[in-house]
């Protein structure tokens, strides 16, 4: 039995690739349900399928055209990847390392939800279980998954240094953009409270301080606002700056303040940040602290791909240990035979024995026949993990006269 | 005994501020190793304490080195509350190297040994020694958590890169937790205080250097709570609170020959 996998990613396909051959849920399941014993992996930046079976050829062949049927173009930019490669490739996807910002966290949700929608027998059970496994080792024993990646994630961060915890804080946000809600978005998964939205037009600020449950509010108010923000995140168009060090100082009363300007030309007046309490982080700052905690994702990368590495190692061990199974069992099949008969053809003398003396003979025969199998059984598992393993297997066919017939 | 227990307990608090020191360089194994150092050591030190409280039949640290070697005990276990979670590792950058060098002052005073009794009650002892040397540790402790938040605090201001790749606890919590640390340590260092002066004056004995200067620590920590109350927090009180471990390490190290008998 073998594991194969077919796919394309961001690495190998521009995105007007890759979003014809998306899948979505059901249709990935189905997909599987059609291959036979297989799992289906899409997400934005990838659609892999994972299939075994005993003929490769036939397998990718199949799972090609199963793509090709999606978008013929798609397979030029199709990678195939065997065995111990593909269990690999599935850890490292798993890991997050193989995502286009190392370490994201939401892949391995993604990766479970394709392992729960497919149809896995034995070997895409347990590659898709370590998978999973070697996913949650890599975020526990690295530091990968902790540092911000965007933007609007450092800001909520930041946020998150100077308050902790930010459940109950409230948020005044200045421009109704897109940045903005971007960044209103990663401060609310932090549980903080998006209070008012300040924008020129009055429309579009009660547009997204509707979908957040805020308070629009002309540019003209940002300064009374002021005074019951924790969080000051800004993105307008504006030249000139909206808010000055003089208006701050006067309505803050002693309070910690942090200021985000995502805006260019900025729009916070540099000043505040010389105030005692306010922190003021313009886009170049927090450019310059993401690309800081993207190197430390890259560092912190090597680490996880040792302990992927493992777990691909750990995957070949116990799939090698496969193809000896069939001739340990038949083996102790056989032994159990010679056993059970030969206490048959010595029925006369043991019949004349009570329950307890026959239960007797029963464990001590059984505990030979273990003991002498013990050892054997142990070196052929050994033995599977190097190439010629399955040469052992198939010498203790021979002399033990087991046939193929009896796997 | 004591004396062979005193070696793992300082080589493991070493290795912890040794260690803190690598967390910050590259966070990961290093700071692992620092916890485990912290908690073996204390142990080892738990054990130590264990042995002369066992070999004295009074107080067995009654005496200037004793009582030092009891504060070191009570700062790592003030510290190890918090200290042992990943965002409060850098407060051992602090802690651990003050902890380390102060029980080898102990060491080199004969506090780690025994036969150190002092000629004090017993039930004095407990009281003042243990109530004042505990609210000491909490000071300590305060003082190491607000020495943290001028640091964290530096780098905002600074907008250094490197701040979420080396995350610290937060500024609102790590002036929360010097608040809540300094609430329980002033009402055990009046209490101790009280208990020293009431037997001060039922003797009928002089007031000397270590008393006066603890008054002073006493009037500072009071002062830095005080103004809390009416909103002080941040950078202002962090530097009201090393202040006032200034006047800790003045009482601990500076002046005490006068005081111990």
């Amino acid at each position: 039995m073998h594991l194969v996998l077919v796919g394309t990613s961001h690495h190998h396909a521009p995105v007007e690739l890759r979003e014809r051959v998306a899948l979505d849920h059901d249709q990935a399941k189905e997909l599987a349900e059609h291959l036979g014993e297989a799992v289906c992996l899409s997400t934005c930046n990838r659609t892999e399928l994972y299939l075994v079976a005993d003929d490769v050829e036939d397998a990718e062949r199949r799972s090609v055209a199963a793509l090709a049927a999606l978008e013929p173009q798609v397979e030029h930019a199709l990678y195939r990847l065997r065995d111990q490669a593909a269990a690999h490739h599935l850890f490292r996807v798993a890991a997050g390392l193989d995502s286009l910002v190392p370490g994201e966290g939401e892949i391995l949700g993604q990766v479970r939800g394709a392992y729960e929608a497919g149809t896995p027998g034995l070997v895409l059970d347990r590659v898709f279980r370590q998978a999973l496994h070697a996913g949650r080792k890599v975020r526990v024993q690295t530091a990968i998954g902790e540092s911000p990646a965007s933007v609007s994630s450092a800001a909520a961060a930041l946020a998150e240094q100077v308050f902790g915890d930010l459940e109950g804080r409230t948020i005044l946000l200045i421009g109704a953009g897109k940045i903005s809600e971007q960044a209103a978005r990663n401060l609310l998964s932090r549980h903080a409270r998006i209070a008012f939205v300040a924008n020129r037009t009055l429309d579009r600020a009660h547009e997204l301080a509707e979908r957040f449950g805020a308070e629009a509010i002309p540019l003209e108010e940002i300064g009374p606002r002021l005074a019951s923000a924790d969080v000051v995140v800004s993105s307008t168009s504006s030249p000139g700056y909206v808010l000055d060090a003089a208006t701050v100082e006067r309505v803050r009363r002693g309070r910690q303040l942090l200021f985000v300007d995502l805006a260019v030309p900025r729009d916070l007046d540099p000043a505040i940040h010389e105030l005692d309490g306010c922190y003021l982080f313009d886009i170049d700052d927090l450019e310059a602290i993401v690309s800081e905690t993207l190197a430390g994702r890259r560092s912190e990368a090597e680490r996880a791909e040792a302990i992927v590495a493992g777990e691909a190692e750990k995957f070949h061990e116990w799939q090698a240990s496969l193809e000896v199974v069939p001739a340990i069992m038949s083996l102790r099949a056989h032994a159990e035979e010679i056993r059970e008969a030969e206490l048959r053809k010595a029925e006369g003398l043991l019949g004349r024995l009570d329950d307890t003396e026959r239960q007797a003979v029963e464990a001590i025969t059984s505990q030979i026949v273990n003991k002498l199998l013990h050892l054997p059984t142990v070196r052929m598992k050994q033995a599977a993990v190097s190439p010629d393993g399955v040469l052992y297997a198939e010498a203790v066919r021979h002399l033990f006269g087991l046939g193929k017939d009896e796997r | 005994m004591a004396e062979l227990l005193f070696w793992p307990a300082l080589l493991f608090y070493g290795e912890a501020a040794l260690g803190y020191v690598g967390e910050v360089r590259r966070p990961g194994v290093a700071g692992n190793a620092a916890t485990w150092g912290v908690r073996l050591g204390w142990l080892a030190q738990t054990a130590l304490l264990v042995v002369q409280a066992a070999r004295e039949e009074g107080f067995p640290w009654g005496t200037w080195a004793g009582s030092l070697n009891l504060f070191v005990w009570l700062v790592v276990t003030a510290y190890l509350i918090w200290g042992c979670r990943r965002p409060y590792r850098l407060l051992g950058l602090v802690v651990m190297p003050i902890a380390a060098a102060l029980l080898v002052v102990a060491k080199a005073g004969g506090g780690t040994g025994v036969g150190s009794k002092s000629d004090y009650s017993n039930v004095f002892l407990v009281l003042h020694v243990g109530l004042v040397l505990a609210a000491f540790a909490g000071f300590t402790l305060a003082a190491a958590l607000s020495a943290l938040y001028v640091w964290q605090e530096r780098r905002l201001k600074q907008r250094a890169t490197t701040i979420l790749r080396r995350p610290a606890p937060s500024l609102a919590t790590l002036d929360r937790l010097a608040g809540r640390t300094v609430l329980f340590s002033l009402p055990a260092l009046t209490l101790g205080i009280g208990v020293g002066i009431a037997r001060l004056v039922d003797q009928g004995e002089r007031v000397d250097a270590v008393v006066v200067a603890t008054l002073v620590t006493w009037v500072v920590w009071v002062a830095y709570f005080v103004l809390r109350l009416t909103g002080w927090s941040g950078r202002r009180a962090a530097y009201v609170a090393l202040a006032g471990f200034v006047l800790v390490i003045v009482v601990r190290l500076a002046l005490p020959a006068t005081h111990f008998a």
